[in-house]
């Protein structure tokens, strides 16, 4: 069966750290870091990455637009 | 499979669109001005209308929107956007106009403005982002603030025998014979953020066919405003504005389908 694995990349500079995207990712990949960015916010990042499947559900709720979305098809 | 071999630009599948700049949103954290924003940029990059799309921002939160959106945009004064809107579309009757307002803006000192442009059913867009607060002059109390909902102006929450009910401003404008289309979305979760973007695909479609006046809702969160977290806010959204505030198209083709 062909598997989808995904990936995120969060523009850590720009992220705000509201969090919008940690209960709008229906696999539980998405995490808040300890470390802050520049402005002083906790960024999203991937906690769980192999769980990811590249849904985008996380990109089109973020407010700010800095996520962006991979996605493969493996066999 | 390693995330470096994923995170690769033939496997990209989503990203921030083109058509909004790099400039760091101005709004607070968690705020859905940002997805609203978005969606519409989004909308216009599909259809390849950025040449011919101008915007109107208002003032409010939304006063920025021109820092962020990479079209021509307008300034208006305060709740008059419509107005200017008309204007342009007038002058221009083959480009895209849309308006984007708060409801301060757009359900108090604009209401006029806003009632006249949709009565004489200018072909424009509006898009109406309704937090039931002044979000940006600190949290009060709005025509659109819910009964008992607290505000920095109405501590004990709206009293609606003393301050009046608040006002549905997209049911009024749904009545009017001069408007083609009127529905109202939320952006809170993935699901209705995919919703509310088809609904402004439709309203630009409906500019592109000269139908008339399109107008959309967006029920968004304050959560500065509400004093809440983003995710307590979009809570609350769910739990306590989508009852008042139904989500769903109100009026289709020119014709009622909600009462």
């Amino acid at each position: 069966m062909a598997k989808i694995k995904g990936a995120i990349v969060v523009d850590i500079e720009k992220c705000k750290g509201c969090e919008v995207c940690v209960p709008a990712c229906p696999s539980d990949v998405i995490g808040m870091s300890k470390e802050v960015n520049g402005k002083g916010y906790h960024y999203a990042y991937m906690a769980n990455p192999d769980a990811c499947t590249g849904c985008s559900n996380c990109a089109i709720v973020c407010p700010d637009g800095v996520i962006s979305v991979y996605k493969v098809k493996m066999d | 499979m390693d995330i470096k071999d994923i995170i690769k630009p033939e496997n990209l599948v989503y990203t921030k669109t083109k058509l909004m700049t790099d400039n760091a949103l101005s709004y607070c954290p968690g705020c859905g001005h940002g997805t609203a924003h978005r969606l519409t940029m989004e909308v216009i990059e599909e259809m390849g209308v950025e040449a011919d799309t101008i915007g109107v921002a208002p003032v409010g939160c939304s006063v920025l929107a021109y820092d962020f959106m990479n079209v021509d945009m307008q300034q208006a004064a305060h709740g008059r956007a419509p107005a200017l809107a008309t204007a342009i579309s007038r002058t221009w009757p083959d480009k895209y106009v849309f308006t984007y307002q708060g409801d301060g803006d757009l359900a108090a000192i604009g209401t006029a403005e806003t009632i006249h442009a949709c009565n004489r059913g200018e072909n424009i867009v509006i898009i109406f982002v309704n937090n039931g607060i002044y979000g940006m002059t600190g949290g009060q109390m709005a025509p659109t603030t819910l009964p008992g909902m607290p505000s920095s102006t109405s501590p004990y929450g709206r009293d609606t025998a003393k301050m009046g009910f608040p006002l549905k401003m997209t049911e009024l404008i749904a009545n009017l014979p001069g408007v083609y289309s009127v529905t109202r979305q939320a952006v809170h979760t993935p699901k209705h953020v995919r919703k509310a973007k088809k609904a402004i695909r439709q309203a630009f479609e409906n500019t592109r066919l000269k139908r008339g006046l399109s107008f959309v809702e967006i029920v968004s969160n304050c959560n500065s405003g509400w004093k809440m977290t983003p995710n307590q806010a979009n809570e609350w959204l769910e739990e306590n504005m989508l009852s008042f505030y139904e989500l769903g198209d109100i009026k289709v083709e020119g014709q009622l389908v909600k009462k």
